[in-house]
């Protein structure tokens, strides 16, 4: 496994695109540091690239890899090495890669300039975003056999959960507005991993506001630990289902 | 040399307590009764009352006495009416330890309670578990400073206010610290008065509730992580100045709450991490300047009932809305402010922005109506949206608008 591994991250660390990715991502820092006058803006400024670049370039990469890494794969399924461990050294050495290159291209800038708790946070939703949109463009290849509905896919999924959800959402809320919403709407919310990495990020940016919410049951979610606890619960959740999914996919597919 | 320097004293001693009319100093110590040294003594004594528990309530005082703890002796109650009654001229009560006091709401049980008096100074006592800590009616000329008051109540009903004064004028509160009270400070018909540097935190209700309380000044307070922060009413003339109104955190949880004021000045104070930063309704004629709004989740509600403020030369920073109303009538100047949300240009280089800014944003009317909106804040969706309606108003007001917004925070030091 650690040697398949080892193989993929070395293979996918050699291609262009990671070092293309890292410095792309360091440049965008570099500059909105050098045009923020405070941290809060920063984050303000990374957060929109974290939550709405982050995820396509994850999804789109994973998938396209996925497929230029076809061939090796059905190489090592020849092999005899258990077919999970070859999907799962595939999948790893992508999320690793994606993360590795959050790490550094947000984190070097943050270390030269300064961060607070709310970069630090968002530095940590970036890679579980990754991660989970990873999950998603492996669902979407093992699903099909092209690659072209396979990216579509992965498009698609990335679509509906940074725009058209959040618009599917505020029109119920919107439709229902006579309606005691609140509880509905962070449900509403869990069903998405983006949502749930912004409202970590809410946490820690206005938390003022959402502390304006009537009830003691937000009070408490938005304040203690327990708010965090259950976003992450939720988040890891969103991580494991497609990964597992595909995975089981994966194992009984005819190459 | 020794012997020479105490007749030196004893002369000079002699001298003050000849100038003082002869008052006396009575010594009280622990068993003595304080009430019967109260009334034995003579008009402009002073009494010393030696550290220790004395289990005494109820001591009423009616003429002019200075009365001063020594070490803070500890004057306990034992949650039994009020503690100290005075209804006099000028009484000073000074250095004090008052605790457990009866708690009440016939009587309005107090640590210190005054009726009628003039000219006291209540100084550095330390209040614990009072129902009110200082209660004042109907007197002038009051000195409140360097009192300690709190208390450990858990609920709203069952506490008084910290300092509460009722019909009152011409005082002076100054570096006092109230917690865990229902109001920390709480003033209806006082009027000339002025709280300097008072820490007002972490009380039930408000940090500061007035009412009918005209021409009175608040200068350098903080007040901290009050339940609904601070409320003030139906007054005119006031003066609030380089206060601090931090965290106050809720549903319903202000900065300040400003109900029909009229005619006052809000100068260089600091809204930092409010729910609401300011919340205004029929208000009139109010000068907000150098103020600094940071991290609120609005800085300002501004109702469609006030009209004639103006807001000039503030820093609005990292808040979540700026600014919502809940009509689209604007009879309020809004100029020369700082945001930091403005995208605005400055082409001639004079420091304000060369287009207009406008503080109330799509998703903040939004909110208003649908708190639970609030959710998808920063959201993709939210951002188009926001960005559409900046284009071509239509939900927004668009007579609210800040016509020179400046291009640089100011710095207020």
């Amino acid at each position: 496994m650690l040697k398949l591994l080892k193989y993929a991250l070395y293979d996918i660390l050699k291609s262009r695109f990671a070092i293309i990715y890292t410095v792309f991502l360091a440049l965008v820092a570099i500059s909105i540091y050098q045009v923020s006058d405070d941290l809060s803006k920063v984050s303000l400024s990374l957060m929109n690239i974290m939550i709405m670049v982050v995820p396509l370039i994850s999804a789109v990469f994973a998938t396209t890899h996925f497929y230029n890494n076809l061939e090796f794969v059905e190489l090592m399924l020849a092999q005899p090495v258990k077919r999970s461990q070859v999907f799962l050294s595939q999948l790893l050495a992508v999320i690793l890669m994606l993360s590795l290159s959050i790490l550094i291209g947000f984190g070097l800038p943050m270390l030269l300039w300064g961060a607070d708790s709310s970069l630090i946070t968002l530095l940590a939703v970036g890679m579980i975003l990754s991660a989970v949109f990873t999950g998603f463009a492996f669902l979407a290849s093992v699903m099909t056999r092209d690659k072209a509905k396979a990216i579509g896919i992965s498009l698609a999924l990335w679509i509906y959960f940074s725009l058209v959800y959040d618009g599917f959402v505020l029109y119920i809320i919107y439709s229902f507005a006579d309606y005691p919403l609140e509880k509905a709407t962070l449900g509403l919310v869990m069903l998405n991993p983006v949502d749930l990495g912004r409202i970590l990020m809410l946490m820690q940016l206005d938390i003022s506001a959402l502390m304006g919410y009537t009830g003691a049951f937000f009070k408490q979610f938005f304040s203690s630990g327990i708010g965090m606890l259950v976003i992450l619960m939720v988040l890891s959740i969103w991580l494991v289902v497609p990964i597992g999914l595909s995975g089981r996919i994966f194992k009984k597919k005819d190459f | 040399m020794s012997a020479n320097l105490r007749i030196f004293w004893f002369l000079l001693i002699g001298l003050f307590s000849y100038m003082e009319g002869f008052s006396a100093v009575i010594r009280i110590s622990p068993g003595q009764s304080i009430q019967k040294a109260v009334d034995g003594a003579s008009a402009g004594d002073t009494l010393r009352i030696a550290s220790g528990v004395y289990q005494q309530s109820g001591i009423v005082i009616r003429k002019p006495l200075v009365l001063i703890g020594e070490n803070h002796p500890v004057l306990d109650g034992q949650m039994k009416g009020n503690i100290l009654i005075i209804a006099a001229e000028r009484v000073t009560i000074q250095g004090f330890k008052i605790i457990n006091t009866g708690k009440s709401n016939m009587d309005d049980s107090a640590a210190i309670k005054f009726f009628d008096s003039k000219n006291c100074v209540v100084k550095d006592n330390i209040l614990e578990n009072a129902f009110f800590g200082l209660h004042f009616s109907n007197s002038s000329g009051m000195t409140i400073s360097g009192n300690q008051i709190h208390s450990n109540a858990l609920r709203e009903f069952e506490v008084g206010n910290g300092i509460h004064l009722w019909k009152c004028k011409d005082s002076f509160i100054t570096n006092n610290k109230v917690s865990g009270h229902r109001d920390g400070i709480y003033l209806e018909f006082v009027t000339n008065t002025e709280a300097v540097e008072n820490l007002v935190q972490k009380n039930m209700r408000y940090g500061l509730h007035f009412m009918f309380s005209h021409d009175n000044s608040y200068i350098r307070n903080t007040f901290k992580n009050n339940g609904a922060g601070v409320a003030v009413m139906y007054t005119k003339n006031v003066l609030m100045k380089e206060n601090r109104f931090e965290e106050n955190w809720g549903s319903s949880a202000y900065g300040i709450l400003l109900k029909d004021i009229s005619d006052s000045e809000i100068v260089g104070n600091i809204f930092l991490k409010n729910t609401i930063g300011i919340y205004m309704e029929g208000s009139s004629r109010i000068e907000f300047t150098g103020n600094t709004f940071q991290q609120n989740g609005w800085a300002l509600k501004l109702m469609a009932s006030c009209d004639q403020n103006t807001f000039k030369a503030n820093n609005f920073t990292q808040n979540t809305f700026d600014m919502s109303s809940n009509g689209s009538v604007v009879l309020n100047t809004i100029t020369e402010n700082y945001w930091d949300k403005y995208e605005g240009y400055d082409l001639n280089k004079d420091l304000i922005g060369d287009v207009p800014y406008r503080p109330i944003n799509l998703y903040s009317v939004i909110v208003e109506k649908i708190p639970a909106a609030v959710m998808l804040w920063r959201s993709f969706m939210v951002t188009l949206l926001d960005r559409m309606e900046k284009i071509l108003p239509t939900m927004t007001p668009d007579q609210m608008i800040d016509q020179s917004p400046k291009m640089k925070p100011y710095d207020f030091g």
